[in-house]
């Protein structure tokens, strides 16, 4: 019986390995032999394992630059766009619809809702409106609003040039206050479309969230 | 360990070993863990099944009768982690012990007290899993995908559920090594890797999607549980995160483990239908390849579980035309099994009967999954009961029922004594007819709208529910048969012969007497 080591051992992948290995004739099949000659081939499919575990967290920011690089999905557009790089442009002739919507997470302790439902706007012309937002909780919170637009293709036509997304919005208890949003719509906005829904999701901090619940002993 | 070392001292002394418990806690003998393994999967599996008739009780009526809505959530979501983790996949692990060293010539496998960990690993995973139920809030109730952001809204049974699949992933991984370096370092001499049997090969190439992808459910659920726990925003938009990248994640292990609970299911078909149409397996070599694509091509289909999260369309295509590409490897297997049966002197034994059922069945489950591939069709069909009937179409009759006609198969091997055949072949006749009363009506459901997991329905859904409720009874009921047919092998019957089938199967493990001595393949025998 021969004892020399499968040089196919653990290399390459199953799909590979038929047409190269119909030489081979034997393995070790040895009772008393085979801890030493297992070593090898069981530390590469550890390493494999970890590899496998380590691209699992890879895949996190592989998900970020691959959704920008093939542009899926809007939460790139959530950025400022500077107000000094607006030129304001604006097509009088067309009129778009743009639509607000509010939404916190059911578990919350917020009342948040648009200063107006919708507004009727030229491309190229800047706006501004404003969302309220109303701490109910018993404590200090602090928010963060997420925006999101529909439909997606139009995101990257939706420039905002202030907005209350951009930082984390610290409540006092009991703190009510009306929260701006300065935007434009690119005039270049597909033909298409006539109407655009910004909508926003207000959650508690979760970095806040939890000293804020210690300290409210709930 | 002591018993260990008893069996190389006393060699020649073949049957030498440990009685009572220490036996099988200190165990590193491939037939004993096999058989740990093959029990512990048919517990699990009147586990999962007892948690389906809790399913199908509460779904026999429109309304809320039995259960309530909290528990039926429960219900659906534990029933399909312990059937996936605890029933089809240790049911495989299990025969891989028993016959991968018997097809191949070897002694052991190639790291035995890794193999006793991997399984006694096991039962302390399900004790934390179904300790949950008795935690207050109950036990998980999100789906087994564990989407958040509600599975992060668990109570506290979420963290027990985390470490539970981090146990039964470490033990799927270390049992995936286990079987690969058993295959590649310890083949009988003259046995080259195209002279495998073919439940070896895709054994082989099902260990490499474990080792694949089971660490990247592993890390996807630590990711949820620091989102849950430690603050970061993995899944969590407030921080930055995205749940739909939870879901990209899930699948990308997801869709490969369906093909794990299907390979070595081809693998054991692939051994039966041979034997008992006393013929070679028609395309020996291009049911290697074609497990080995579909092994490849499990990585690239992910998103076609998720074509509704909002996707570009060059997305949809390609998640869409590659999922259909799949399509052709298994078509060259389905085309290679009937043109097995072509022309072969046929004969009708319980093993033959599963393994044509699973043939049939099994490609019913593959149409409908064609079905669901084409990704305008798929918003129709997405998260009703359509998917529902397509995933247990492929994983009873499919995945199950391989099992079963591997056991019957095998069982006079293990036991030696052959089982009382009528028997099982009610138990085949019972299986087959019940299974399609309680799986195809739910086409219907589905095409009809009927949303999956969801406790209550319209009445308009009401006829075809109790249909397949009382197939589901019918089926659950009819395995107890299984049940008493093992352990009355086990206990007594007909002396089997080495052969164990006058069809003259082919195959090493058919070379040692009935039952397999404690200790095969001493001496390794020579292949030609």
């Amino acid at each position: 019986m021969s004892e020399e080591r499968n040089p196919l051992a653990g290399g390459g992948t199953p799909a590979e390995s038929p047409a190269a290995a119909t030489s081979m004739t034997a393995a070790a099949g040895s009772p008393t032999a085979p801890r030493r000659l297992h070593g090898g081939l069981v530390a590469r499919l550890c390493l494999f394992a970890a590899g496998s575990f380590a691209f699992g967290f890879a895949l996190v920011p592989l998900y970020d630059v691959l959704c920008r690089v093939w542009e899926v999905g809007n939460r790139w557009y959530g950025e400022q766009t500077k107000a000094a790089d607006v030129v304001e442009r604006p097509d009088v002739a067309r009129l778009i619809t743009v639509e607000f919507i509010a939404n916190t997470p059911n578990n919350s302790r917020w009342d948040f809702a648009p200063q107006v439902a919708f507004m009727t706007v030229h491309p190229g012309k800047l706006y501004e409106t404003t969302f309220y937002a109303k701490n109910t909780a018993e404590h200090d919170v602090v928010g963060q609003a997420i925006p999101s637009i529909a439909p997606s293709s139009s995101a990257r036509y939706f420039q905002k040039t202030e907005c209350f997304c951009f930082v984390p919005q610290n409540f006092a208890k009991g703190e009510a206050r009306d929260m701006p949003v300065r935007f434009i719509v690119d005039p270049d906005l597909p033909a298409d479309v006539d109407r655009v829904t910004l909508s926003y999701s207000f959650f508690e901090d979760p970095r806040y969230a939890q000293a804020a619940k210690a300290g409210a002993g709930s | 360990m002591a018993n260990t070392s008893t069996h190389v001292a006393h060699d020649a002394d073949h049957d030498h070993k440990p009685h009572g418990l220490k036996r099988w806690l200190f165990t590193t003998n491939h037939k004993d863990i096999g058989t740990m393994y093959l029990v512990f999967a048919l517990l699990m599996f009147f586990v999962g099944g007892a948690m389906a008739l809790v399913i199908r009780l509460e779904l026999f009526s429109p309304g809320v009768q039995f259960v309530d809505p909290g528990f039926y959530n429960q219900m659906l979501t534990m029933h399909a982690l312990i059937m996936i983790f605890g029933a089809v996949m240790p049911a495989f692990v299990g025969l891989a012990n028993w016959m991968i060293p018997l097809q191949i010539g070897a002694p052991d496998m190639a790291l035995p007290r890794m193999n006793n960990f991997s399984f006694w690993i096991l039962p302390f995973a399900f004790t934390l899993l179904m300790a949950t139920l008795f935690l207050p809030g109950g036990g998980p109730a999100g789906g087994w995908t564990m989407y958040p952001p509600l599975s992060l809204q668990g109570g506290d049974s979420f963290a027990l559920m985390i470490f539970a699949i981090h146990l039964m992933g470490a033990s799927s991984i270390m049992g995936a090594i286990n079987v690969i370096v058993t295959i590649m370092n310890m083949r009988a001499p003259g046995m080259t890797l195209l002279k495998l049997p073919l439940f070896c090969w895709t054994w082989l190439i099902t260990a490499y999607l474990l080792i694949a992808v089971m660490p990247v459910l592993a890390g996807a659920v630590t990711m949820l549980l620091t989102d849950h726990f430690l603050l970061t925003s993995f899944f969590n938009p407030a921080g930055g995160g995205d749940p739909v990248m939870f879901q990209h994640i899930f699948w990308f292990f997801g869709h490969p483990e369906v093909y794990i609970l299907i390979l070595p299911a081809f693998g054991i078909v692939s051994e039966i239908i041979p034997t008992f149409s006393r013929k070679p397996l028609f395309g020996y070599d291009a049911m290697v390849y074609a497990t080995a694509s579909i092994a490849f091509l499990s990585f690239v289909v992910w998103a076609h579980h998720m074509f509704t999260v909002g996707m570009p369309l060059a997305g949809q295509l390609f998640f869409m035309l590659s999922t259909m590409l799949i399509a052709v490897p298994t078509g060259v297997k389905v085309f290679n099994w009937t043109t097995t049966m072509w022309r072969g002197s046929l004969s009708f034994e319980p093993p033959m009967l599963f393994a044509i059922a699973f043939l049939f069945l099994f490609t019913i489950g593959g149409f409908s999954g064609l079905m669901l591939a084409i990704a305008p069709a798929d918003f129709q069909y997405h998260d009703t009961y359509f998917v529902v009937a397509h995933f247990h179409y492929v994983l009873v009759p499919g995945a199950v029922f391989a099992i079963m006609a591997g056991v019957y198969y095998w069982l006079p091997k293990w036991t030696g004594h052959m089982y009382d055949m009528k028997l099982a072949k009610w138990h085949f006749w019972l299986s087959t007819i019940s299974v399609n009363v309680l799986f195809f009506p739910q086409h219907f459901l589905g095409l009809a709208g009927m949303p999956r997991r969801i406790v209550d329905y319209n009445t308009q859904f009401t006829d075809w529910n109790v249909v397949s409720s009382i197939g589901g009874f019918v089926f659950g009921f009819s395995q107890l048969l299984f049940v008493w047919i093992i352990w009355k092998s086990a206990r007594s019957g007909a002396k089997a012969t080495a052969e164990v089938w006058d069809a003259q199967p082919s195959g090493l493990e058919w070379t040692v007497p009935s039952p397999a001595p404690y200790h095969t393949f001493d001496k390794a025998p020579e292949v030609r």
